[in-house]
């Protein structure tokens, strides 16, 4: 697959640059600090780098960035929706299982989805099929089945598919 | 009353307000899959704009930026949907019952043995 | 102000937690319990966090951070657990 050249050290870096930060936040910002995060960063995922499966290939982490932003924005748009489907009356509310047919392949992405699947206020992804094309979610309340389907696979998955360009 | 208490103040009440909106959710929602719905992203949403709150007050307050919190509110809005799936799989897994006008009732054994759905159809 | 306001959001967090407390007690099937008590998790950080707010010391977020990661630990061993009846695979 054209997708995963260079999969060998993209991994490694994103994970020296991820735990610096986080061992930076958790302490103060002095220089001995900065050295055992340093050295932690480096050390930390060459012993469990055997545990990580192989991730595709990031091709633009700027579309990733504005794709965190509308998440954010539909996550506290929505949040408010089901926040008066909750306090409003209870029958009129239709739950429903529904499938969504998958074009992504890898793992990650996947997992991304149905991650912003979950937090997206309305949903929660269930169950993959075992042949990973179709994600199965259950929907707290469904209008219109075809509508939610074209909803999610426009807004969430396209996105996902230019990021990780496969 | 300034203006970084106003703000502390607005996103503490809209923080309040969504874990309270989750926890009535969780308490009169009618089956688990639509219980799983209301914890899992209106308390999310409070407690990040609870954490938020807490940035503002002390990046202010204090001396020099606190940005602490914010690892909070990443470790959260990572894990909860994690494990909102792991629940609905286990609640999949002992068979419980979802309410009876639960659109595609029909095919949640299809859904639990993990067939595809297009060639069950 | 600020003051009123912290005490008027630990009154709807309070509440919460009772609601909670009354899922985790009815909850018809364990699950129901797991996912109040998850919630209950959360609602506690929360507490942790303004009480954090009202003291004017950010000391309390190490308790917060420790109480959100055995929240999530606990959740995800229990679940493990009914879906495999054993925790480690």
């Amino acid at each position: 697959m054209q997708c995963d050249r260079s999969r060998r050290y993209r991994p490694r870096v994103f994970n020296f640059v991820l735990l610096f930060v986080v061992w930076i936040l958790l302490t103060d910002i002095t220089f001995g600090n900065m050295l055992l995060a340093a050295i932690l960063a480096y050390l930390i995922p060459m012993v469990v780098g055997s545990l990580q499966s192989a991730a595709p290939r990031v091709a633009k982490p700027l579309k990733g960035a504005g794709y965190v932003l509308v998440l954010l924005g539909d996550i506290i748009v929505s949040n408010i929706v089901v926040a008066k489907q909750v306090l409003g009356s209870l029958d009129k509310l239709e739950p429903g299982f529904i499938a969504i047919p998958l074009e992504l392949r890898q793992p990650l992405p996947i997992t991304l989805l149905a991650s912003t699947i979950s937090l997206t206020p309305g949903t929660v992804s269930t169950e993959v099929s075992a042949d990973k094309r179709t994600l199965y979610v259950h929907a707290l309340n469904v209008e219109n089945e075809p509508k939610l389907i074209a909803h999610i696979k426009h807004r969430y998955e396209t996105p996902l598919k230019e990021i990780f360009e496969c | 009353m300034t203006l970084i208490d106003l703000a502390t103040a607005l996103f503490l009440l809209i923080g309040g307000l969504f874990l309270l909106v989750g926890s009535i959710g969780l308490f009169r929602l009618p089956d688990f899959f639509m219980r799983l719905h209301a914890p899992t992203k209106a308390s999310t949403l409070g407690i990040g704009s609870i954490l938020m709150a807490s940035i503002i007050f002390f990046s202010f307050k204090g001396d020099g930026i606190s940005i602490k919190e914010f690892l909070i509110i990443l470790f959260m809005f990572l894990t909860a949907p994690i494990s909102a799936h792991m629940l609905s799989k286990a609640a999949l897994h002992v068979k419980q019952k979802p309410r009876q006008d639960t659109l595609n009732l029909d095919r949640l054994n299809a859904i639990r043995d993990r067939t595809n759905w297009a060639s069950r159809s | 102000m600020l003051n009123t306001v912290i005490l008027a959001v630990s009154a709807m967090i309070g509440i919460s937690l009772l609601l909670n407390l009354w899922r985790f007690m009815i909850g018809p099937h364990i699950l129901d319990r797991v996912i109040a008590l998850d919630t209950m998790y959360i609602n506690a950080i929360a507490l942790i966090v303004i009480l954090g707010i009202f003291m004017g010391s950010p000391l309390y977020y190490d308790g917060a951070l420790f109480i959100a990661m055995l929240g999530f630990v606990s959740t995800s061993a229990v679940c493990k657990f009914i879906l495999r009846g054993d925790i480690i695979e």
